[in-house]
């Protein structure tokens, strides 16, 4: 690969290309973990990824500095009921009419890597319309905005790290990282914990997407189970009838570094 | 409820180039309750490996009150034009400058004091975590276990300066002036 343009709207290499140099990442890191390597499975993106073009000017090249947690950073914003309405959970109700589109249930458990509940935290998605379009000046793609749906949805994680979404599952939409570059459908979801350093964003992905092997967003997580972290599961049991469907979710944050004082009975 | 297939920590992705209708929200870079005396602007630059301005990041600023408490009120979301949260979220324009407006933060337990700050980017697959530290404090920073622990030239990329009464901060995501960004214990990569 000769120095890939950087230009986000390019477009230039195909499909085939792209895929070749996801392919050479993947095979290496198989080759590294098979001949013993570190053993180590990696469980983030690549932050250099040179199949997402726009990660190659955007990617530190230095190693991260390690940094013991200090003062604020051992404790997380903190939101509240005055923050956040309930019916914000809802995309659905957002408007006059109803969006058009597979009326959906996503639901889930945000954790720490302790297992504990991440509880009374913030969640917040964004999303396509069923057509693939968002509702942003920038997106030009050549599919319908719904007027009633706009894509966005808030809550708070109930006791048990509990978040539940009521929207309508997302379309794939064609983007210009190479030519006929087609994101598979995904929503996007931003997270806090308990710690400032818990903090993510990333995209939740629908079981049995033919784009996936396509897509060097999601191929950024070079090793196949942690890509397969992303993707939600069918729950018939969260499916209601002649209503909507349902998806289950559960996502895990790194583990708080504050030592836990409270007692274990609270 | 199911538990998750294992407590291996979910990935991170791109915020995405269409979080603009999303994520920001009136006042939201505006953490400093109107009309309060010791105001202060926190301004700079976020900058890719070519030194071009990146239009479409996402900053949150995570701080300490005046006084060098952690504050935990709600009311970041929604402002009431009082409360004092120490959390705000600033966008970046077409010229890669972003701005809060703020209250400096104290020294927590005598440290040298900073703001805490995460990066997220259309192009950067995953969030960054990064520290500023404000002017002034130089035996506090010479103690300092992160700052006394970087090479001279590293140090001064989270070292914020005074400029018209402003605190000005840039943000190189690559290059030879690269910001230091931080990975703590537990993160797993």
């Amino acid at each position: 690969m000769a120095n890939p343009s950087t230009d986000p709207d390019a477009a230039a290499a195909s499909q085939a290309e792209v895929d070749a140099e996801i392919r050479g990442i993947r095979e290496s890191y198989e080759r590294v973990r098979e001949e013993g390597g570190d053993g180590t499975e990696e469980t983030q993106p690549r932050l250099d990824y040179p199949p997402y073009r726009s990660s190659l000017l955007r990617h530190p090249t230095k190693d991260p500095h390690h940094a013991d947690p200090e003062g604020v950073e051992l404790l997380a914003p903190c939101f509240g009921h005055s923050d956040v309405d309930p019916v914000e959970a809802d995309l659905t109700i957002q408007h006059s009419g109803d969006p058009i589109g597979e009326r959906m249930v996503i639901t889930g458990r945000v954790l720490d890597g302790d297992g504990r509940p991440v509880a009374g935290q913030l969640v917040e998605i964004w999303q396509a319309n069923a057509a693939g379009r968002y509702i942003h000046q920038r997106d030009q793609h050549h599919a319908p905005v719904d007027p009633n749906f706009t894509g966005v949805g808030r809550c708070l994680t109930d006791a048990d790290g509990g978040y539940t979404f009521t929207t309508i599952k997302p379309g794939p939409y064609p983007w210009k990282n190479h030519h006929n570059a087609w994101r598979p459908a995904h929503v996007h979801f931003s997270l806090f914990g308990t710690d400032f350093t818990q903090r993510m964003i990333t995209q939740m992905y629908f079981p049995g997407d033919p784009l996936f092997d396509l897509d060097p967003i999601l191929q950024s997580i070079v090793d196949p189970r942690a890509r397969e972290r992303l993707v939600a599961t069918y729950d018939h049991d969260v499916t209601s009838h002649e209503w909507s469907t349902g998806y289950r979710w559960d996502i895990v944050l790194t583990g708080a570094h504050r030592t836990p004082l409270e007692a274990e009975d609270d | 409820m199911t538990e998750p297939r294992d407590l291996a920590p979910t990935p991170g992705q791109t915020i995405g180039p269409f979080f603009g209708y999303a994520l920001p929200f009136p006042g939201d870079h505006v953490l400093a309750p109107a009309g309060h005396p010791d105001t202060v602007r926190l301004r700079g630059r976020v900058l890719d490996g070519d030194g071009a301005p990146v239009p479409d990041a996402l900053l949150e600023l995570w701080q300490a009150d005046p006084e060098g408490r952690p504050v935990q009120r709600e009311g970041s979301l929604r402002r009431d034009g009082a409360t004092f949260t120490g959390w705000g979220r600033a966008s970046t324009r077409t010229d890669g400058g972003y701005d809060f407006v703020t209250l400096r933060p104290g020294p927590v337990d005598g440290g040298a004091p900073f703001f805490a700050l995460t990066v997220f980017a259309r192009g950067l697959l995953n969030r960054l975590f990064t520290r500023i530290y404000l002017p002034g404090y130089g035996d506090a920073q010479a103690a300092d276990p992160l700052l006394s622990g970087l090479p001279e030239d590293r140090r001064r990329t989270l070292l914020a300066r005074e400029e018209d009464g402003d605190l000005v901060w840039d943000l190189r995501l690559q290059g030879p002036d690269e910001t230091v960004f931080l990975t703590y214990p537990r993160h797993r990569s």
